[in-house]
């Protein structure tokens, strides 16, 4: 469980990243932190595996606060995936780059040998094992990032950024991956500005601007909402504008997806009919 | 008349050993908005390097077929030559950006091709204005956002008077809001110059109302090629794993339920909406 | 980061600031010259005294005083090595005259620092370039240089995010012996030059789509002119040379020695 209590955060610069920011993940959520660049959505999952300390206010995760301990502890718990897979990679292999954790964390070759094979299984990178991670395209440096961190077997799993300059198949494995994830009880935090990736995976959402939180709930609510959203600067989903669009013709206003919106209309064409 | 013509447009990079695009033959009209797509690794990028000689005269590797843009012949002509006909806009604001100042960037390619001073402050402003950035002409890039820095990026190419500008991708890295006025920008300048726009975007949900064009890639090769409406009701672009947007995907799921909402598809979710309104009022 | 915010410039606006930097240049120059013409401490003093208006016209104070107090730890080197060998020459005694000396020898180096400090400080590094420009140095040096200064911060940021990620994946930068914590750096190393390389690319991309070389004679969308301020700061500095050149020549300074007496 991740414990926000309100933290305030300063970056040598001056500047004021976050004013006063409250939040509980229980175990097992699936979350998504969006709202505009510069809100301080990377900021706050920062804290989260004690990258950032707060300079006023609590980070706890699992009870323990973060300054208490190394990043390293942390980062057992806590795992973390950069937006550009460009600032991690360095090895001379796909296998090297996934073993790197797994050896900072001290654990025997057998096991990480293991862990390794798991790993690249999971992402389907089992062919590249041998490969120089640099030869491979944006979509697949992408996957050994993850898989870098997913083969320690974080309980928590923070994704930063993880649909930019993706494509409509790889959102969508993305996507299917997360849920596992989920269905496997791990806790997942995605920070993201995709609306139409986050209105498909219906997940908590947690608004943020200028540094603040200004709303925290179910995706249909948040999404759904115009007046929120264009504090936060984001565009509602496609299908959440067509129902703000028709709310005048008694249509529920909270659908984000388009096999809800279908269920919808469907009733509403065949009600007319008869 | 075409603006851009390729006929059996086959490249490879240098050290390839398959061509990264494949008999590619294209059309642009002048005045058009076109938004080229297709699944990551599907070539688009490598096609508009071709537009501005990039590809030959940059990368090298090897070119067959022909390219003409403005009616020049790519592989005959120097990049700054061509500079002048198609400006370019890329991915990632921050590497196209090198001067300390917003009018200064803006003025690199007027510079660059020894325009008078006086000429160069007049197209400076000109192009500021235009996007939109003006009050933000002394501003260093780093204290821009990214959604900032890319119009200045549109600005600077804009300043070279094109007949045609290529963005690839250029916002994938910006929020959504900021994402919306870049679009709003070049839809902008594509009505009210007739700058014929070659747009490369995954995101058709937030593009696809603009275009009136709209050219589907798949491994190296173009496999759609056509009107928007009807491109993207065909089963081929769900198929290739082009993201259709949600109002499209919506329509054509109504359609299977045996509802038809009119002969169009839509493109955008107004579009979507007025239909429904339409329909239920017919009923 | 300090050490990289201290390369970000920010633009102020004051009678120092827009003054033509070559002339900025020129007059750091003069003031280093004259430093040299003197060894003694009272038209030292005066020279370090001179230029503080400047640095209140300028607003830099802060800054200014973060780079003396840069330069002090050099300067306390340059007295104590003076001021040694003196005290060696003179016999192992010590005097006034040798503390005269290497006070003299430390101020000439503080007026130094002083007057480019002013300079650097006043002068934003695009008109710094500009000025290159127009001094005739290649177009392509000046380039570089202002690039460079644009993506000094772009980097720095770029390397924490790669330190952040690899602390992520659990490296520790601190742990080891010496040869350990140098090979630590590998994964930091590795992904920041990549990416320079890639971000070169595109720079490269960029300019070539922006007609980089297209004629031999680049036109500049500004161009310095002189204006009556820059002719009234050369004609000052003029001035404070040929004053310098007159008092060394015809005056004679009293020494440390002479000024205690005299006030005793």
């Amino acid at each position: 469980m991740i414990e926000v209590q309100d933290v305030y955060f300063k970056y040598p610069s001056g500047v004021e990243a976050l004013k006063g920011v409250s939040l509980k993940i229980q175990d097992g959520e699936f979350v998504a932190v969006m709202g505009e660049n510069g809100a301080g959505k990377t900021t706050l999952v920062k804290h989260f595996n004690g990258l950032l300390k707060p300079t006023a206010g609590k980070v706890l995760v699992d009870g323990v606060e973060t300054t208490k301990v190394s990043v390293a502890t942390l980062a057992r718990k806590v795992g973390f995936v950069f937006q550009n897979p460009d600032h991690q990679l360095f090895s001379e292999t796909v296998e090297e780059e996934i073993a790197f954790a797994l050896k900072n964390f001290g654990f025997s070759q057998d096991v990480i040998e293991k862990r390794v094979t798991w790993a690249l299984n999971l992402l389907g990178l089992t062919q590249y094992r041998k490969t120089s991670p640099f030869m491979l395209s944006g979509g697949e440096r992408k996957r050994v990032a993850l898989a870098s961190v997913l083969a320690w077997d974080p309980k928590i799993l923070i994704l930063d950024e993880p649909t930019i300059g993706q494509d409509y198949q790889q959102k969508e494995k993305l996507r299917q991956f997360i849920l596992q994830l989920k269905a496997q009880g791990k806790t997942v935090v995605i920070v993201t500005h995709d609306v139409e990736f986050v209105a498909e995976c219906n997940p908590r959402v947690v608004l943020m601007r200028g540094g603040k939180i200004v709303a925290d709930g179910e995706a249909r609510k948040i999404l759904t909402d115009p007046e929120i959203l264009e504090q936060a600067s984001i565009v509602p989903p496609q299908i959440a504008q067509i129902f703000i669009n028709l709310a005048d013709l008694g249509f529920p206003k909270d659908v984000i997806d388009v096999y809800g919106a279908r269920e919808i209309l469907l009733k509403a064409f065949r009600r007319r009919k008869t | 008349m075409a603006i851009i013509e390729t006929k059996n447009l086959t490249y490879t990079y240098p050290g390839a050993t398959k061509p990264s695009i494949k008999d590619v033959s294209i059309k642009i009209e002048k005045g058009e908005f076109v938004l080229i797509t297709g699944p990551s690794g599907c070539g688009k990028t490598t096609l508009c390097r071709c537009f501005n000689g990039l590809i030959p005269h940059f990368y090298q590797g090897e070119l067959k077929g022909e390219i003409t843009v403005a009616g020049l012949r790519v592989p005959e002509r120097q990049i700054y030559e061509l500079a002048t006909h198609v400006g370019m806009v890329f991915q990632n604001p921050e590497n196209q950006l090198f001067a300390l100042s917003v009018e200064k960037d803006v003025a690199f390619g007027l510079e660059n091709l020894g325009i008078p001073r006086e000429e160069i402050r007049k197209r400076v402003d000109w192009a500021l204005k235009l996007t939109g950035i003006y009050e933000l002409r002394e501003r260093t890039p780093t204290e821009l956002s990214g959604g900032q820095q890319q119009r200045v990026a549109i600005a600077s190419v804009l300043a070279m008077q094109p007949e045609v500008i290529v963005l690839d991708e250029p916002t994938s890295f910006l929020d959504p809001l900021g994402a919306k006025r870049i679009f709003e920008v070049i839809y902008e300048l594509n009505r009210k110059l007739g700058i014929t726009i070659v747009l490369v975007e995954h995101r058709l949900d937030l593009t696809a109302k603009y275009a009136d064009h709209i050219i589907i890639m798949d491994d190296g090769k173009v496999v759609l090629d056509g009107e928007p409406h009807e491109i993207l009701s065909s089963e081929e672009a769900r198929l290739i794993g082009v993201g259709i947007p949600k109002a499209t995907r919506l329509y054509q799921i109504l359609k299977g339920d045996g509802i038809k909402l009119g002969g169009k598809v839509p493109l955008s979710s107004d579009e979507m909406a007025e239909m429904v309104r339409e329909a239920l009022k017919r009923l | 980061m300090s050490f990289f915010d201290g390369l970000r410039f920010r633009r102020v606006s004051s009678p120092v600031h827009n003054l033509d930097p070559r002339i900025k240049f020129v007059y750091a120059c003069v003031i280093f010259v004259v430093a040299i013409l003197f060894w003694e401490l009272l038209p030292l003093i005066v020279l370090f005294v001179m230029q503080i208006p400047f640095v209140i016209v300028a607003r830099v104070k802060r800054e200014w005083a973060r780079s003396m107090r840069g330069a002090t730890f050099l300067a306390s080197i340059i007295f104590f090595i003076n001021f040694i060998f003196s005290f060696i020459s003179s016999g192992y005694v010590v005097t006034l005259s040798a503390l005269e000396h290497a006070l003299s020898m430390t101020l000439r180096f503080v007026v130094l620092v002083e007057s480019f400090s002013i300079f650097f400080l006043t002068t934003s590094p695009d008109h710094l370039g500009l000025a290159l420009e127009q001094s005739h140095v290649p177009y392509e040096f000046c380039f570089a240089f202002t690039t460079a200064v644009r993506f000094v911060p772009v980097l720095a940021e770029e390397a924490q995010t790669i330190i952040d990620a690899q602390k992520a994946r659990g490296l520790e930068l601190e742990k080891g012996n010496f040869l350990k914590r140098v090979r630590n750096y590998i994964p930091i190393l590795i992904p920041l030059i990549v990416s320079a390389i890639r971000r070169s690319l595109e720079l490269a991309e960029a300019m070539e789509s922006r007609a980089w070389g297209a004629v031999k004679k680049r036109t500049n969308l500004y161009v310095l002119k002189l204006r009556r301020g820059d002719y009234i700061f050369i004609l000052l500095t003029i001035g404070i040379l040929a004053a310098a050149i007159l008092v060394r020549l015809y005056l004679r300074i009293p020494r440390l020695e002479e000024i205690l007496t005299g006030l005793a």
